[in-house]
């Protein structure tokens, strides 16, 4: 039973980050129809940002409560910096080339993003700083620690945020209009290049999000990080319906329990032969699992209703 | 010039022709990868006035509106609006200046609300308490409408649909409306309603440009109208005179 809570714990607060990148993934997929598979190397980019830039600030004796939101500052800017730059270089020149050419100019932006990567942070792990004491509270048998409990309030806020701009402001009505007929959302008067920009910007700052939460969770950063997390956000994505961004939170935080139930139990089911260091499988199955009973997910409408 | 059996809008009743007209077409031509879908078109229409295109399939009228609202890059042609030209400026900048388009097949968004809808229309205005009044007009002018307020344009019905099409292309304060084919697929209740609609909208002074299958409705309502052809213009002139020309009679009107 303690067992049982801790993994739903775990769960959640995995689920909720994967949920944010997921969320990148849908925004753009609903806009352009275009899966930009560089998403999963933004999240990179955003946790060695803020890691250099924290361990410098440190360095220079600069105080913790002043260094990490510098820090966040910087990674977001960063992040939105780079999203509008891929889709400007990459992606905009082939808005109406066939879709497999966006598709495969995103897995070459991935690779390039994760070499210049490797060559600016090297091919070892960093460490994230111990900023303050990480206090682990426990009840019901089970624990959860600060830093698990502020990833997950700042996710829910996150997107709590997100929904309130896509539904009730002006920039959330024209990203919507242009989701559905772009040629009716240029009549209204809509930019669309510019909103699109945006969009890129918007789901790039919580890549950068993301990123510090998975560096500050595990405690680790990688160049090589973002790409099992990008695949894993985007089955999320397609798990709750690619598309529509109420499914991705859905999908990120179904993944996250799935995933964290089935390492928990893995031994068990497999009489020992697996252990749990084949979580990483869950995912995937999940993802094939999607595609042939259910391709257009959770909560995704059929394809044909978009056409 | 025109001697219309419509009563003329007020405001262009006495109006010169002299020269300065809303919107002035020279020479348009439009390419589509090889085929000329318009090939050196002109026509202008005045303020205030309520012109007609008509054609059957395949003229070219649709691409004549895209390439007027800038959604097709013309190959060729001067396109003057409020006495500057047109070429060099993108579609959302036009909707800015005034140009409104109701599209073929209407454009609804489908996945928002019709108050979303109306709101779209008025995207390019920043006077918030200025659109929440035309936001009142519009469910006036269409109360039915009005009862659906929160409900997904999807969900409603073609006719309907072209009243939120109509609706929020007026949320814009639109100097130059375009409207293409708003009777197609409706029932004809339904096509008298909304072209009573349109006589109103006209006679408070909106320049209109109308294309239409329907070529009788639209020549009834008109006060000048252009008749296209595999993408060029073969007739023109008032309304009256269209409506009773051979030509015209023949090929349009069935008789
Ligand atoms: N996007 C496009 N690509 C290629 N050809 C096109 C395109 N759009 C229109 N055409 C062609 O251009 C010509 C004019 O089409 P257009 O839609 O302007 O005609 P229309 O007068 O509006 O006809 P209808 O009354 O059927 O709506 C047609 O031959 C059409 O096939
Ligand atoms: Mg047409």
């Amino acid at each position: 039973m303690e067992i049982l809570l801790q993994q739903i714990i775990n769960g959640l607060v995995q689920g909720s980050i994967y949920a944010l990148v997921a969320l990148g993934y849908t925004m753009v997929y609903g806009i352009l129809g275009l899966i930009n598979f560089a998403h999963g190397e933004v999240v990179m980019v955003g946790a060695m940002l803020v890691l250099s830039s924290l361990t410098a600030m440190l360095g220079w004796g600069v105080p913790p409560v002043l260094a990490l939101p510098i820090s966040v500052m910087l990674a977001i800017t960063g992040c939105m910096a780079l999203g509008y730059g891929i889709e400007r270089i990459a992606y905009r020149p082939l808005r109406h080339a066939p879709r497999l050419a966006p598709l495969i100019t995103a897995i070459g932006v991935s690779i390039v993003l994760q070499n210049l990567a490797m060559m600016i942070w090297g091919r070892d792990y960093h460490s994230f700083p111990q900023l303050f004491a990480n206090t682990t509270h426990s009840f019901g048998g089970a624990v959860i620690n600060d830093i698990q409990i502020i990833i997950f309030v700042m996710a829910v806020a996150i997107m709590a945020g997100l929904m309130v701009v896509v539904h009730h402001t002006r920039l959330g009505r024209a990203m919507r209009a242009i989701a559905e007929n772009q040629h009716a959302a240029q009549l209204m008067g809509v930019d669309v290049n510019r909103v699109i920009s945006i969009t890129f910007m918007l789901g790039s700052a919580m890549a950068a999000v993301a990123g510090l939460m998975v560096s500050a969770n595990y405690g680790l950063a990688h160049y090589y990080m973002g790409f099992l997390l990008g695949l894993k956000a985007f089955t999320a994505a397609v798990l709750g319906g690619i598309g529509n961004l109420r499914g991705a939170m859905l999908g990120g935080l179904l993944l996250g329990l799935i995933e964290s139930l089935g390492a928990g139990y893995i031994g068990d089911l497999s009489g020992g032969f697996f252990g749990s260091n084949y979580q990483d499988v869950f995912a995937f199955l999940v993802l094939i699992a999607v595609l042939v009973f259910r391709p257009s997910g959770l909560l995704g409408e059929r394809l044909a209703e978009r056409a | 010039m025109s001697e219309s059996k419509i009563p003329a809008p007020p405001s262009s009743a006495g109006a010169p022709r002299a020269g300065n007209p809303l919107l002035e077409v020279r020479d348009l031509q439009v390419v589509y990868g090889g085929i000329r879908a318009v090939k050196g078109i002109d026509l202008h229409i005045d303020r205030g006035e309520l012109v007609a295109l008509i054609g059957s399939n395949g003229a070219g009228k649709t691409t004549t509106l895209k390439a007027l609202a800038g959604l097709v890059h013309p190959a060729g042609g001067q396109i003057r609006y409020e006495g500057g030209e047109l070429h060099s400026i993108a579609a959302h900048r036009r909707a800015a200046m005034g140009i409104a388009l109701v599209p073929e097949g209407r454009g609804v968004f489908a996945r928002m609300t019709i108050a979303e809808n109306l709101l779209m229309g008025a995207y390019s205005r920043s006077d918030k308490i200025e659109i929440a009044t035309d936001l009142d007009r519009m469910y006036a002018l269409f109360p039915r409408l009005a009862e659906r307020k929160y409900q997904l344009a999807g969900t409603l019905s073609g006719g309907e649909q072209q009243m939120v099409a109509m609706a929020r292309a007026l949320m814009s304060r639109p100097r130059l409306l375009m409207l293409d084919e708003p009777s197609m697929g409706l029932a004809p209740l339904m096509v008298q309603k909304i072209f009573a609609t349109i006589r109103d909208i006209a006679a408070l002074g909106m320049s209109i440009l109308l294309v239409e299958q329907n070529a009788r409705l639209a020549l009834q309502v008109a006060q000048r109208g252009y008749v296209m052809e595999s993408g060029a213009i073969t007739l023109s002139g008032s309304a009256t005179e269209l409506l009773g020309s051979d030509a015209v009679q023949r090929a349009y009107l069935g008789g």
